[in-house]
């Protein structure tokens, strides 16, 4: 019950925010008599959701569906390859300088070369782009939490005659995962960029992307802020899931953040 | 039999055309069982190192290192020794239960007679009901002790500990002397302890082995005839004090040497 009370109090202010910031909005949109199609007030968003939320259900199911492959394809690929460079110091010195470098190129920009390659309404262009986009990030961390393991720590398993399969599980897997968190959390919000945008590009009539850029050109704002506030709820989500899998897994961790 | 058995071991870092450092020059040091030897010096003295060539992590450039009448690589695969850190160096996702069980662990040992001893250990440690805590939650001596009980759980015979309470406040420290010895007493182990404070040395030690730096090398050995056990009056015994300034003006001539 303590418990219940404590998360009641500590969620208070960030709702109250919230509530505020939506009425503020409200009011302000109706007092200054601001255009509809500059900023329409929440409750026509909320209307406008209703009225369409069929369609944009399975928009966002699309969209949702290419983030979440592509984000487990990505982050798998990412931890798989970090594995084999932390093992291979020399692949590591080969691989790590190229993949930071590589990290820095917004990949975004491939998106049209990709609708060119798999098609655009071929959700594996959507997919591929998601995978680039969340593969780099969980890489280099995984290989610097693999890395970064205190020396004294592995001295200290090296004076028990500990083999090296034993040092990974016991010490650099373990070191690993705040960071590999670290790196879900952040590819969580990129998987979903990733695929919106590319659908900017061209996709198939059913996904956000294509919805809100449609709506938007045929003036039927409050349509394309109903999309984008589905799109924001799924972000919202995908990233508070990760993090209540991080609480379970690695509880040491969320308390020494503390 | 020595406990330890070092003999004319040299130890050189750096090699090409890089300046090369003496750190150990002409070591050699006989350690009877339930000896508690102290290695005291200024750093860079090669105190650490020697220590950690008695524990194979450090490999000598020449010589000889006998753990138990074998060399030190055997010992250290055969798991014949216990280290302590200056850094607890625990284990940030374990309990305390689990450091100390992670040794026992590592060598397979059963998971009932691990949690068994484990706990035995921390009993040794005074840290019963601690258990289910993690290393953040208990205080830097507390801390400490968690690794002293890590380092005893599998029952070496031998105990190396690098400046273990170097980063503990003065009564924290002079505890934590007192509940070594009584450790020390009751498992009969011998100990190899790095230390840069003099009363500690020689409230500990049975010998303490002065060393000198640039070379690193032994100067002197001084036997402490204080006799056990000893407690907090040990430390006010006129005797007490003498063999302070033994050990102080040995390190002292240890420097002089060098500079002339």
């Amino acid at each position: 019950m303590e418990r219940i009370g404590e998360r009641l109090r500590n969620s208070t202010p960030p709702a109250s925010v919230f509530i505020i910031f939506i009425v503020v909005w409200e009011v302000l949109v109706r007092a200054l008599n601001i255009p509809r199609f500059l900023l329409p007030p929440p409750t026509a968003i909320l209307n406008a959701f209703f009225d369409t939320s069929t369609v944009i259900f399975e928009s966002a199911f699309y969209t949702l569906r290419s983030a979440l492959i592509g984000f487990a394809v990505g982050c798998g690929a990412g931890i798989m390859v970090a594995f084999a460079t932390a093992r291979w110091v020399t692949i590591r010195e080969g691989v790590m300088p190229l993949a930071i470098a590589v990290n820095s190129v917004p990949i975004i920009a491939f998106a049209p070369l990709m609708n060119s390659w798999f098609g655009s309404t071929n959700p594996l262009s959507k997919v591929a782009i998601v995978a680039l986009i969340t593969f780099f990030p969980t890489m280099i961390n995984t290989v610097r939490g693999l890395t970064l393991v205190e020396p004294a720590k592995i001295e200290l398993l090296h004076s028990y005659a500990t083999s090296q399969l034993e040092v990974l599980l016991k010490a650099r897997i373990p070191n690993a995962l705040p960071y590999m968190f670290n790196a879900f959390k952040v590819c969580s919000t990129l998987s979903l960029i990733g695929a919106i945008v590319s659908e900017y590009f061209g996709g198939p009539r059913q996904s956000l992307g294509v919805y809100i850029l449609q709506e938007a050109q045929l003036f039927r704002f409050t349509n394309a802020w109903a999309a984008i506030a589905i799109a924001a709820l799924q972000g919202m989500g995908f990233y508070l899931i990760i993090l209540l899998i991080e609480r379970r897994l690695i509880p040491w961790h969320v308390s020494l953040e503390r | 039999m020595a406990v330890v058995s070092i003999t004319n071991v040299n130890k050189v870092f750096g090699s090409g055309n890089r300046p090369q450092t003496v750190a150990l020059k002409d070591i050699n040091l006989e350690i009877q069982p339930r000896e508690f030897i102290s290695l005291i010096g200024p750093s860079g003295c090669g105190k650490s190192t020697l220590l950690r060539t008695i524990g194979d992590l450090i490999p000598p450039s020449s010589g000889e290192v006998l753990v138990n009448g074998k060399p030190a690589h055997a010992a250290r695969l055969n798991r014949e020794y216990g280290m302590v850190f200056q850094s607890p160096v625990l284990f940030e996702w374990r309990t305390v239960l689990g450091n100390v069980e992670l040794p026992l662990e590592i060598m397979r040992v059963p998971k009932p007679e691990r949690t068994q001893r484990a706990r035995e250990m921390l009993r040794l440690v005074e840290l019963h009901g601690f258990e289910r805590h993690y290393p953040w939650q208990l205080s830097g001596g507390m801390q400490q002790r968690v690794a002293i009980a890590r380092a005893l759980s599998f029952r070496p015979q031998l105990l190396l500990m690098d400046e273990p309470f170097g980063a503990l406040d003065e009564i924290t420290r002079e505890r934590m002397n007192a509940e070594l010895l009584r450790i020390w007493q009751e498992t009969q182990t011998t100990v190899v302890f790095v230390t840069h404070s003099i009363p500690e040395a020689v409230f500990l030690s049975t010998r303490v082995v002065v060393m000198s730096a640039r070379p690193g090398r032994i100067t002197d050995i001084i036997e402490i005839d204080l006799g056990y056990p000893r407690t907090v009056e040990t430390r006010e015994m006129p005797r007490f004090f003498e063999l302070v300034t033994q050990v102080r003006e040995a390190l002292r001539k240890g420097e002089d040497m060098r500079e002339r």
